[in-house]
């Protein structure tokens, strides 16, 4: 009996919190899935629609407006910060001095919650406050910039703001990777007569593809979350020039109450990440020699 | 190397410097304007630049946001909300990193069949989009009785933190030599009598690590709280949000840089007291295996 317990114990302790994710977690995706496929509208009702919620997702301006955003959102979000975190890196990997200095000013922003970045650069952008009025006031009469009130531009000021909040971490990311480089290629290539730059370029950089890889999982699948910032900074304004499919789905499920039509736009995002992290993630364990 | 070399090698090292600064202040930026200006009457605000620092030093901003200014309907400053952060992030990061850890311990140290779909389903766990959660969570804390507590909120954090907190222990428990918990097993050791004595003694980093890390992803959450809390359980970053962006009356710049600071304050604390193991939590989160 005993070592029956005994033999059972492990499970008995992994259990409780595996059935809290199953549930919380799986339950509750199977259980949206089925809203989204029901008649609800302020509250939870479960007559069956069939694919009506999506059909009307898909003609919403406001939902294809969002993804359309997100799409400008995300890939300038997951370029800029790649691009930038990699010349960062780079750039701190060339035996600087003030490193320990300059690597945890890259990337404090991380520490921040959105709401106090979104805080920060919204006022920041604010043409009649902000940068354009202190431009003004230091003489720079002509100077303009008012992305943040502009149906056209304001996605661009999200992007600003997130890159700014991220661009840190890839950083960290890609100087983990310079790090791990074998002094040896560099060593040979260096003795063959091969220039710095050559080095980074033909080197260095190509080795540097599974860090691009996992920056951009990470970079995604935060821009498919994105909700604090944009509440922050826009609020998904002006009109509808920011909204995004997370502040969607919110909007339409609390506000206006069209839980069916929210739930539909959840599942759509679910959708989105998986494609990207299960093929990741299942490669990932795949290749783990622990498993 | 000769001259000229050695020339073009400095030129080239002190533009490299300055690359570097330049990008030390477009970060640092954002929080030198909003602590400057946080330190300012407002009248100064409205007419001089944000770059300036303050003619006239005032801590009225800073009382404001703490303990006078109107958030919502009551004009309490950010004061209770700080106190509701606090209440909802301790519980919660200690119960997940405890669970966390046995987690960790289990999936590593007595395997059996199965268990790696068990650990893909936890990992997975921490990538949905909350928005997918939003509305059964809504309906079960109220089936629960905790709906708009922050006993609920525990809850939550609690339950999507611990993909996060299994995976760091886990892998972390996966160097851990093996050998040890077998021999400590011969000497007829059981199961949480090795977790407490052998693993747990050594897990120091990871705590830390897990505990940075649930700690600033809970403080830092704004989607659950502003779904889930009542007036009396909210959270420090929607009181925030509600400070700055209130319709009513005059804007108060500089009592929402002050309150915005409050916010940030703790994780930034955290930040910069153990940075070293806020970055390896990150890249523990990012680079799985």
């Amino acid at each position: 009996m005993k070592d029956w317990f005994q033999a059972w114990l492990p499970r008995l302790v992994l259990g409780p919190g595996f059935l809290l994710i199953l549930f919380f977690v799986y339950g509750f995706i199977i259980y949206t899935g089925y809203l989204s496929v029901s008649d609800s509208k302020m509250l939870p009702s479960y007559g069956f629609v069939g694919l009506d919620n999506y059909e009307r997702l898909w003609q919403l301006r406001h939902w294809t407006g969002s993804l359309k955003n997100l799409a400008i959102f995300g890939a300038l979000y997951i370029v800029i910060c790649s691009v930038l975190g990699l010349f960062l890196a780079i750039m701190l990997d060339q035996k600087i001095r003030a490193e320990g200095l300059l690597r945890p000013i890259y990337l404090y922003p991380m520490a921040l919650s959105f709401i106090v970045t979104g805080t920060a650069w919204k006022w920041f952008l604010d043409p009649g406050i902000g940068l354009e009025h202190t431009m003004h006031q230091w003489g720079w009469e002509s100077f303009e910039f008012n992305w943040i009130k502009s149906r056209t531009h304001a996605i661009y000021t999200v992007v600003i703001a997130a890159v700014w909040q991220s661009s840190g971490f890839v950083m960290a990311m890609f100087l983990a990777g310079l790090r791990g480089v074998d002094p040896d290629i560099i060593r040979a290539a260096e003795i063959d007569g091969a220039s710095r730059v050559r080095i980074y370029r033909r080197i260095i950089i190509p080795l540097m593809r599974p860090v691009f890889l996992s920056a951009f999982v990470v970079l995604a699948h935060l821009a498919i979350k994105s909700y604090d910032l944009v509440v922050a900074l826009t609020g998904g304004g002006p009109g509808k020039a920011t909204e995004l499919p997370a502040t969607f789905m919110y909007s339409y499920t609390f506000s206006r109450n069209l839980m069916g039509i929210g739930a539909s736009s959840a599942i759509i995002m679910l959708i989105m990440i998986f494609s990207i992290i299960v093929p990741y993630l299942y490669a990932e364990l795949r290749a783990d020699p622990r498993r | 190397m000769n001259k000229l070399s050695a020339r073009k090698f400095t030129v080239w090292r002190f533009a490299l410097y300055v690359v570097l600064f330049v990008f030390a202040i477009y970060y640092l930026l954002p929080l030198y304007v909003m602590l400057a200006n946080s330190f300012k009457p407002l009248s100064e605000i409205r007419q001089g630049d944000m770059m300036a620092l303050p003619q006239v030093w005032t801590l009225d901003p800073w009382r404001s946001a703490w303990s006078t200014a109107q958030i919502g309907v009551q004009a309490t400053g950010l004061k209770p909300y700080f106190y509701n952060s606090i209440s909802m992030v301790v519980p919660a990061v200690l119960l997940s990193t405890l669970l966390g850890a046995l987690n960790g311990y289990v999936l590593t140290k007595w395997r059996f069949r199965g268990d790696g779909v068990v650990f893909g389903l936890i990992l997975l766990s921490c990538f949905i989009p909350f928005q997918i959660v939003l509305i059964p969570m809504a309906k079960m804390l109220g089936v629960l009785g905790l709906a708009g507590t922050t006993t609920g909120l525990v809850l939550v954090h609690l339950v999507y933190g611990l993909g996060f907190t299994t995976l760091f222990f886990r892998n972390y428990y996966a160097a851990f030599p093996t050998e040890l918990v077998r021999a400590a097993q011969i000497d007829g050791a059981r199961f949480f009598r090795i977790f407490w004595r052998i693993l747990l003694p050594s897990s120091g980093p990871i705590i830390v690590v897990t505990v940075i890390w649930q700690f600033t992803n809970i403080w830092n959450d704004f989607l659950f709280g502003a779904s889930f809390a009542d007036a009396d359980s909210v959270p420090m970053t929607v009181a925030l949000n509600n400070l700055v962006s209130s319709s009513t009356g005059v804007k108060e710049y500089n009592v929402h840089f002050a309150g915005a600071v409050l916010a940030a304050l703790p994780t930034l604390i955290v930040y910069v007291v153990s940075g070293r193991y806020f970055v390896r939590g990150l890249m523990a989160g990012a680079v799985k295996g």
